[in-house]
């Protein structure tokens, strides 16, 4: 039990970062391939994430009633992740917009039947 | 055979990752970067959300690059898009119902409204000017999903991205007149846990909101129409 209580938030992570490891080696076709790569992106923020994380800290916000630093995460890690998740969606929307034209090319989103086609 | 041998590979990353993983205690940090970012940000910067302080103030310059990646994502996707030949067939868009065009109607400016509260409070409350961007361009997805036939003017889009990045180089590059360096944060920091304190903080957030907001929007217009 405490073996998981400390490792839970890295095994989630891991967990998203190897299902979307697997869809993206196996899977055929190109939109589930894409949809692999989000969920891989989603466990390494989640990783980064329980990097920063203190037990029992605070977000690392002022207000009226917090005024002390002794209890808050990391901002570092949830700043890199921020910038993350931009880049992250910029990758998706283009990776869609070429699955698009691939479509409108071939006829077809399968990987293998894409690759045996000739130009 | 393919699974098998994906599995397997998995399998030998999983086992190095875990060796790696279990040295890193967890819910404990001692990165120095980071407590002194806690320590010193409120007084260096006036802002009360630490995030904010370092992606708009100490890692300012990486936060230009993102918005860079951003832009160049969305005149990517307008190259792969435009270079096919546009079919300019006015179709017939069949007309929504009169409830979800009136629903759609009521609710853009409130979408609106919250996005420009989450921009414009982003260095005292949660939120920023990504976050308050994309839920302006939810906004505008509503406006795509439900009053059918209206559309982003591309003009418009253009000069309020444009404007958003000229902003934030713009002040940017008034530090570096000033002497301090790119980004310097030039302007009183004013009274703590107000909205008019931080310096330049809050405005280059509402730069990158309405950046961030005509981007997306772009993209999902590009998007659309195309599948269209």
């Amino acid at each position: 039990m405490n073996f998981l209580s400390q490792y839970i938030y890295y095994i989630g992570a891991f967990g998203l970062f190897f299902i979307g490891l697997y869809i993206m080696l196996t899977k055929k076709n190109l939109i589930k391939v894409i949809i692999g790569l989000d969920i891989l992106d989603t466990g390494v923020f989640l990783f980064l994430i329980a990097i920063g994380y203190t037990s029992g800290g605070t977000a690392p916000i002022f207000s009226k009633s917090v005024t002390e630093t002794g209890k808050m995460v990391d901002p570092v890690p949830q700043a890199l992740v921020l910038t993350g998740i931009v880049i992250g969606v910029s990758v998706l929307a283009l990776a869609l917009a070429l699955a698009i034209r691939l479509y409108g090319h071939y006829g077809t989103l399968n990987l293998r039947k894409i690759k045996e086609q000739r130009w | 055979m393919r699974r098998i041998i994906a599995i397997a590979l998995l399998a030998i990353i999983v086992m190095g990752i875990s060796l790696a993983v279990r040295e890193i205690p967890f819910g404990k940090t001692d990165t120095k970067v980071g407590e002194y970012y806690l320590n010193e940000g409120r007084e260096e910067t006036g802002a009360a959300n630490i995030v904010t302080s370092v992606v708009v103030n100490y890692r300012g310059f990486d936060t230009l690059g993102e918005i860079a990646v951003l832009f160049t994502a969305a005149i990517g996707l307008g190259a792969v898009f435009g270079s096919r030949k546009k079919r300019k067939v006015a179709e017939e868009v069949e007309k929504s119902s009169l409830i979800v065009y009136t629903g759609c109607r009521f609710l853009f400016p409130v979408i609106l409204l919250v996005g420009a509260y989450i921009f414009i409070y982003g260095h005292l409350t949660p939120g920023g000017g990504f976050q308050g961007g994309a839920v302006v361009a939810s906004a505008f997805l509503l406006m795509y999903l439900t009053c059918r036939g209206k559309r982003v003017r591309d003009k418009s889009n253009k000069v309020v991205e444009s404007l958003g990045g000229l902003i934030f180089v713009g002040m940017g590059l008034v530090g570096l007149v000033i002497g301090k360096g790119f980004l310097f944060n030039f302007l009183p920091k004013g009274e703590f846990l107000t909205l008019f304190s931080a310096g330049i903080i809050p405005i280059i957030y509402i730069a990158i909101g309405f950046k961030v907001g005509a981007e997306l929007a772009g993209v999902l217009d590009n998007l659309i129409e195309e599948s269209k």
